[in-house]
């Protein structure tokens, strides 16, 4: 009864760290096409397109209305205190700290990681990887490495996106509507956002998670059991794993980078 | 060969508009606008008690902001706090018997040093000691202050 408990959980250990090791595998061989990828940019413009242009209107219309809700809430909140002014502060300092990066790699994995698996997934259950073998071209290199390439460049993108257009929504509540005055909105909001320790930060930390997302849709669809059943699961799994991830990670960037 | 062309043209609009996102947030948001990196020239001053100041804070001549502080280090002798101040170098015809103050903007606002000019002939240069300086309002202290006058008054009553 006992062993039969512990072979499980064994069973399952094992499991997880096969897959783990084989997730680094493909990190590895992916990474490795990246030279290769400089002689066909054509690739990569065609993936930059699909994760990246085809993300901006969700990304841009998300990063208006989390600005703008900012600034309401930010706004009933600092009226009680007399403390309106600092209302720029907030808003800007919360959108380019945290939820900038963090919505857009939540957003990114839901709109685009989760097309990713679905793509590579039925790829790899009709059989087009071996079909990419038989012809001497490395699946990996030729379909994989592009599109990890094109999430690290476009995150960072969308998530400065998110952040400038929160902020410029964020102004239009604050100033326009609520009457916070122009100057004490935009003053103090410069002088509270540091060039370093914000927005480098923030881009760090878009580009942190642009990654993670990439890797995780790009290995879910690479790994996936190539049935119909399969790559739904893998697309779920891919979802899921990402938003975990950009969460897990955005606490230990934070406390790392805005620690001590 | 249109498609693609449009997708290059695509690509190429969402770079840009990446690149100009990051560039407003440096440029409009962030403090790279206010820091200015033209040349300074750095003063010294010591205060009994420098409050809630913070490197960074903001100086002011007449609410105008012409400086930032850039150290804060406690002395070992006097037991004061030395207060570096860089002040903008347009600004060289400051009296050197100027009065520095610690005020805090508003009632719960960041501490700032206010400069009130004085009378003298020589101006402050580079590696100037301002002697007259008036320390924070620590709020602790004045209601202290207060509660026992307070409980004098009672007394005697």
């Amino acid at each position: 009864m006992i062993l039969d408990q512990l072979q499980r959980l064994g069973q399952w250990g094992i499991a997880f760290f096969e897959r783990l090791g084989r997730a680094h595998l493909l990190l590895l061989q992916m990474l490795s096409g990246t030279f290769g990828l400089l002689r066909r940019p054509s690739l990569l413009t065609a993936q930059l397109f699909n994760l990246g242009v085809l993300s901006v209107l969700i990304i841009t219309v998300s990063g208006l209305f989390v600005g703008m809700v900012l600034a309401l809430q930010g706004y009933y909140v600092l009226a009680d205190f007399g403390a309106e002014e600092s209302l720029g502060a907030t808003v800007a300092a919360s959108l380019i700290r945290e939820l900038g990066p963090v919505v857009t790699g939540l957003l990114f994995a839901g709109r685009a990681g989760s097309a990713l698996t679905a793509e590579i997934g039925l790829m790899k259950a009709t059989e087009q990887f071996s079909g990419l073998e038989m012809m001497a071209v490395d699946p990996v290199k030729r379909i994989l490495t592009p599109r990890l390439i094109a999430g690290l460049i476009s995150v960072p993108l969308l998530a400065s996106m998110f952040s400038a257009i929160g902020v410029l929504g964020g102004s239009f509540i604050g100033v326009g509507l609520q009457g916070v005055d122009e100057g004490a909105f935009w003053s103090h909001m410069q002088s509270t956002i540091d060039l370093q320790k914000d927005i480098y930060n923030s881009l760090i930390k878009s580009f942190i998670f642009g990654f993670a997302c990439t890797w995780i849709a790009l290995f879910q669809g690479y790994d996936c059991v190539p049935t119909s059943e399969g790559v739904s699961r893998a697309t779920t799994r891919t979802v899921v794993h990402s938003a975990l991830a950009v969460l897990g990670l955005d606490f230990m960037l934070t406390a790392v980078m805005y620690g001590s | 060969m249109k498609a693609i062309r449009f997708i290059e043209i695509a690509v190429g609009l969402f770079m840009a508009a990446g690149f100009v996102a990051i560039f407003f947030l440096a440029m409009q948001v962030s403090n790279l606008s206010i820091t200015s990196s033209d040349e300074t020239f750095s003063v010294t001053a010591s205060f009994e008690n420098v409050g809630g100041l913070k490197v960074r804070a903001p100086i002011t001549m007449a609410g105008v902001r012409i400086g930032r502080v850039s150290n804060i280090i406690a002395d070992k002798t006097t037991f004061e706090a030395i207060v570096t101040l860089d002040i903008d170098a347009g600004f060289d015809q400051i009296p050197d018997d100027t009065f520095a103050k610690i005020y805090t903007a508003g009632l719960l606002g960041e501490q700032y040093i206010g400069l009130d000019p004085g009378g003298s002939e020589e101006y402050l240069s580079e590696g100037g000691f301002l002697e007259m300086t008036q320390s924070a309002l620590v709020l602790e202290e004045l209601i202290s202050k207060f509660m026992f006058d307070k409980a004098e008054d009672n007394a005697f009553e």
